[in-house]
């Protein structure tokens, strides 16, 4: 190729003009072979004979190849390298033939790569020239200024700032003549460097509002619609209100009455006598067009900007049921919910209403409408209803596909656990709805169901014998072993039916099902907590055992005696086990043996009876011993380790009964007590949740040594590095460890052996562990449940206003749940971190607007002409003089306008206040510290945060005297 | 071999960046294969993004069936389409964009090109691509409709033809 140029750019050029293919000839091509490698291949040759054609001095040639290239390029995503289409593009831009210079502005419009947009700059002069009046004749003119302004209002001209500034004033003219494409041009224009095309632009722009034509209104709405849209403030654009006021009365266009809806939805909110005054022309509207888009689109506008006018929100939501009741259209449905999605609190019980729409259109053929309406069920949840709901909702689930159902469940999960659960009151049928959701068939939300589990169980004192319940219906089902989903909520069953075993109806059933073959299915770290869940049953039950023994104690010969018939049985089976051992194979010894046969037979029977009778706990030894003897080998760490913690547990327990059997009674007796009453005090101490920052609360007791501080606050601010606010369970978390330490401190020397030893037996003994254990304060120290009542509620007086309410008025009391003051620290982060930021856009706005009188500079002189022809048409609007009155008014300070917010400010009192004077400081408010509602008053805030609304008084003078 | 995509991605796009205008971001005619037929884009997206964007798009409302609403979701936009025939016509618009419209101004469209090609085909608007690229910008303009006579609409292209 390299050699070529000399010849090529010469040479073929006539051949090529006799010979080029033609786009005809291009697509024939393309179609001639449909493979993707045919296509590929004719794509190929064509872009080399572009790439050649395109260098030809012939404009017709060159058009052609260009031709070609654009077609490429926008359709088979050709290579294109930036300069063979925007150069020639450029250079036929000068032709004098219309349909060359046609071509060329489509090329110069469709390149939007950015090389050929940094060649755009080179166009500027004859773009000038295009758009200035020529010597030629006047539908020729037209029609080239056309494809100038076109190529203005192309996103390509946008990102050449620069063609902008330099093509401003040539667009006045076409402007001042109503040309819609001048206006799209504008504000295409104006959006890409307000500071510079503000001043010479936006006063023309803003004339067309009020031009007869409805093309350039129709347009001109479509540019301030589309300049007002959210990013920029709409707030300058209040002045031209009157115009667009008129344009919502007498046009006749439904594309712009859309567009004047949505700017009117916009700058409602900002100024109250606005929606007043609106009001009226869109419920006409409402009651008259045939057209669903504009009654969609004055439904939305009455739901979102109007809320306070409430025949209009009846009107409104009455042509949003109609659009739900059309049963042969999913869009008018769909747009229906959507409608439905907008109505404020206010009118929360219409929403209600339709509820059963709303649920049928969950089992939608369509996945938007089924979303649409699990997003408004989730919206209609309060505290009365979230269980019905919710309950209903996991049903659907079960009949929905995989994909929506975890939709469902999520949405079910993260509304219920929202702000600590503040909308269930009946936790008993939240317990069962979660084992539900866990047994739903494509559950794949494990995580937090197991995460949610646990939470309950540990603030929710009175959930504890309901949520064991629902664990055991988890633990016992063989089925769900397979469901690596479900292995979190498995986990956390197991450690709820170990942690609270009290509450239990079966223990040795539970043993059982934490046994069972199929638990091998499960993940180790899953295992490790199975075995931990054993171990505390066992204890548990050993500890009954033994204090029946004690209240019985008359009786205590004769039980000794038992025990020691039944002790020889279990020695002897673990004789047997040891030997089965030897052979390297688990022979379960009561196959062997008919007498255990029996008696299993014999067991089972007392054992449903009574759980904590000497044989069911027998039985339970011999079951753990059977089970977790191969594991005492298991490979992963935790699991081998809590294996051989049972397995070491258990052979202790006997040897001490073998002791008391053979030897001294009275001495063995208090030996097994002494035993069992340790481990089970190590267990039952109550877990609490944790603040992250309850640390800093705890204060040391007078006369503690803090010897190794230092070292200690370094661990600490390790361990703080986790982001959860509270203890979330993990079988090898550390911060469960440090709950049941508390009792060590506080209790006395004898229980921080016990809790040493405890160390010494489940963890590895960490000099960390340790030294935290034994010298430090600990974080959840107010929290200890014998204190926990009065502590909390004075340490978390921040929550309670908000509690107040509504525990007065609920009717069946709720049981306690446990919050701590640093959980809603993530909401007021979510409160302030929407900053509001001046745009450029509505700055310049602002800025033209606003300095009226100031000295007219000399690029300013355009504009001062034409906004004095602006002020004359103006001045003849009939509205005006209210509109400047309404205006004034309200900038005194108008009450009624702030009503709305009252709630909010009593409930936000005490937060600190930004400077901001008068008006603007209660809008703040209700952002400032509001976690819960924060998105629906997301419009307000923004709004709210332009400190200069006052400044505006001038603007509505400058258009309307 | 289109230039760096740092540069891409700096460049200031009044569009997709600081502004949300709602207005359409993109007009695509795609046939049941999956062929884009027309792409007119109202900003800025590279090669690969808009092989991404068609490709998943087309995906999207291929598999949706006429007892389905004709708005799909899509990244931060929503996709407005309607099936003609074999062809799809998509319109990428904003999120509070009225979806209503935009479908009146997909049948627009339609009724245009059949007024002027006569019972328009998937292959009129292969061979005169140009024209109905004209078409759409004499109703599209910087994203907003702005013209809605199929007469108006049709003039400059009469006009051209005339001349040429």
């Amino acid at each position: 190729m390299a050699p070529a140029p000399p010849a090529t750019a010469a040479g073929p050029s006539l051949v090529e003009t006799l010979f080029q293919r033609s786009l005809d000839d291009l697509v024939k091509s393309l179609r001639a072979d449909p493979s993707a490698a045919g296509e590929s291949a004719a794509v190929a040759r064509a872009l080399s004979e572009i790439h050649r054609e395109i260098r030809a001095a012939d404009a017709a040639t060159k058009a052609v190849a260009l031709q070609k290239l654009t077609y490429l390029s926008s359709l088979h995503f050709a290579p294109v390298a930036s300069h063979p289409l925007a150069f020639p593009a450029i250079e036929l831009l000068a032709s004098p033939h219309l349909p060359h210079k046609r071509l060329a502005y489509l090329a110069a419009s469709l390149s939007l790569h950015p090389a050929s947009l940094s060649l755009l700059p080179l166009a500027t002069h004859q773009l000038h020239k295009d758009l200035s009046p020529s010597a030629s004749s006047a539908a020729a003119h037209r029609h080239v200024s056309a494809l100038a302004l076109q190529l203005l209002a192309s996103p390509a001209a946008a990102a050449a700032p620069d063609l902008a500034i330099h093509l401003a004033h040539d667009l006045v003219p076409h402007l001042s003549r109503g040309c819609p494409r001048a206006i799209a041009a504008a504000s295409r224009v104006i959006a890409s460097s307000p500071s510079a095309a503000v001043p010479v632009l936006f006063k023309p722009l803003a004339a067309c509002l009020a031009s007869p034509d409805p093309r350039a209104s129709t347009a001109a709405a479509a540019a301030f619609c589309d300049l007002s849209a959210p990013p920029a403030d709409a707030a300058p654009f209040l002045p031209l209100a009157p115009d667009l006021y008129n344009l919502l009365t007498t046009s006749r266009s439904n594309w712009a009455l859309i567009k004047v809806l949505k700017v009117f939805a916009r700058l409602a909110p900002l100024e109250s006598r606005l929606a007043a005054r609106i009001v009226d022309p869109v419920c006409q509207l409402l009651t008259r067009s045939a057209a669903m888009s504009l009654t969609f689109e004055c439904i939305r506008t009455v739901l979102t900007a109007l809320p306070a006018h409430d025949a209009a929100v009846r009107l409104a939501i009455g042509k949003a049921k109609e659009f739900l009741a059309a049963e042969d259209d999913p869009n008018l449905r769909y747009l229906g919910l959507l409608a439905l999605g907008m109505i404020g609190p206010a009118y929360a019980s219409t929403v209600h209403d339709c509820r059963d729409v709303i649920a049928q259109s969950l089992g939608d053929a369509d996945s938007n409408i089924r979303r649409e309406a699990l997003h408004l069920m989730m919206g209609m949840v309060d505290e009365n209803n979230v269980m019905d709901i919710a309950g209903m909702l996991v049903s659907h689930a079960a009949k929905s596909d995989p994909e929506f159902a975890n939709e469902i469940l999520g949405a079910v999960l993260a509304a219920c656990g929202r702000n600590v659960y503040e909308l269930v009151e009946d936790f008993d049928r939240y317990a069962s709805l979660l084992a539900d959701m866990a047994r739903s068939l494509h559950c794949a939300q494990g995580d937090e169901i197991g995460r949610q589990l646990v939470d309950v169980a540990l603030r929710v004192h009175d959930a504890r014998p309901e949520l064991v319940r629902s664990a055991r219906t988890l633990l016992i089902d063989p089925a769900l072993l397979g469901n690596h989903f479900l292995c979190p909520v498995l986990s956390a069953a197991a450690w709820i039916s170990g942690e609270y075993v009290q509450f239990s109806k079966d223990p040795v059933e539970l043993v059982e099902a934490l046994l069972q073959p199929r638990t091998s299915l499960l993940p180790m770290s899953v295992r490790a907590v199975y075995i931990h869940a054993v171990f505390k049953i066992i204890t548990f039950c050993f500890s009954m055992y033994v204090e029946r023994l004690d209240n019985s104690s008359e009786a205590v010969d004769a039980v000794f005696d038992d025990l020691a018939v039944d002790q020889s049985v279990g020695e002897e089976r673990n004789v047997a086990h040891v030997s089965g051992e030897e052979q390297g194979i688990r022979p379960i010894s009561v196959e062997k043996d008919p007498v255990s046969g029996e008696e299993k037979g014999i067991r089972t029977h007392t054992v449903e009876k009574d759980p904590f009778s000497h044989e069911s706990i027998l039985y339970m030894i011999n079951l753990i011993q059977t089970t977790l003897g191969p594991l005492v080998e298991c490979n992963e760490v935790e699991v081998q380790e809590r294996a051989r913690n049972l397995i070491g547990f258990i052979h202790l327990a006997r040897e001490i009964q073998e002791l008391k059997e053979r030897k001294v009674n009275g001495d063995k007796n208090s030996r097994v007590k002494e035993l069992v009453v340790t481990v089970r005090a190590i267990f039952c101490q109550e877990l609490g949740p944790v603040s992250a920052n309850a640390q800093k609360n705890v204060v040391p007791p007078d006369g503690l040594v803090l010897e190794n501080l230092a070292e200690l606050t370094n661990i600490v601010s390790e361990d703080d590095t986790t982001p959860s606010t509270s203890v979330v369970f993990h079988p090898r978390s550390c911060h469960s460890a440090e709950v049941r330490d508390e009792p060590a401190v506080s209790i006395g020397s004898s229980s921080l052996s016990e809790h040493r030893k405890r160390h010494g037996l489940f963890y590895l003994p960490t000099g960390k562990a340790e030294d935290e254990a034994n010298d430090y304060p600990h974080a959840n120290d107010p929290l200890l449940p014998a204190s926990d009542e009065t502590v909390i509620d004075d340490k978390f007086k921040t929550i309670e206003p908000v509690l107040a309410g509504k525990k007065i008025k609920s009717t069946k009391s709720r049981p306690k749940v446990v919050k701590l003051d640093g959980e809603d620290f993530l909401s007021t982060m979510v409160a302030n971190a929407s900053v509001p930021k001046e745009d450029p856009l509505s700055g310049a706005v602002r800025g033209v607007l606003l300095t009226r009188d100031a000295k007219p500079s000399s690029s300013q002189n355009v504009s001062v002409i034409m906004s004095e022809g602006m002020l004359n048409k103006t001045g003849t609007c009939e509205s005006s003089s209210q509109w400047m009155e309404k205006r004034e008014s309200d900038l005194g300070g108008d009450p009624t306008s702030s009503s709305r917010t009252n709630k909010h400010r009593d409930k936000e009192k005490g937060t600190d206040l930004p400077e901001i004077d008068g008006n603007e400081s209660r809008k703040h408010r209700s952002s400032s510290r509001s976690g819960r509602r924060q998105g629906k008053h997301k419009h307000r805030e923004r709004s709210s945060t332009q400190p200069d609304i006052v400044p505006q008084a001038p603007v509505i003078q400058d258009f309307l005297l | 071999m289109n230039g760096s995509p740092e540069v891409e991605e700096r460049l200031p796009w009044s569009r997709g960046g600081n502004r949300g205008g709602d207005d359409d971001r993109f007009v695509l005619f795609v046939n049941k294969q999956g062929q884009t037929r027309l792409a007119q884009y109202y900003e800025h997206l590279s090669l690969d993004e808009r092989r991404a964007l068609e490709g998943e798009i087309v995906r999207k409302c291929l598999a949706r069936t006429d007892q389905q609403c004709s708005f799909v979701e899509h990244r931060n936009y929503k996709v407005v389409y309607r099936r003609y025939a074999s062809l799809f016509f998509l319109v990428g618009v904003d999120n509070d964009e009225n979806e209503l419209a935009i479908l009146e101004f997909i049948h627009l469209l339609v009724e245009t090109m059949d007024r002027h090609f006569g019972n328009v085909c998937e292959l009129d608007i292969m061979f005169h691509l140009e024209k109905v690229h004209f078409m759409l910008e004499e109703m599209v303009m910087n994203g907003c409709i702005v013209e809605t006579s199929k007469q108006n609409i049709l003039a400059p292209i009469q006009l051209m033809e005339k001349s040429s």
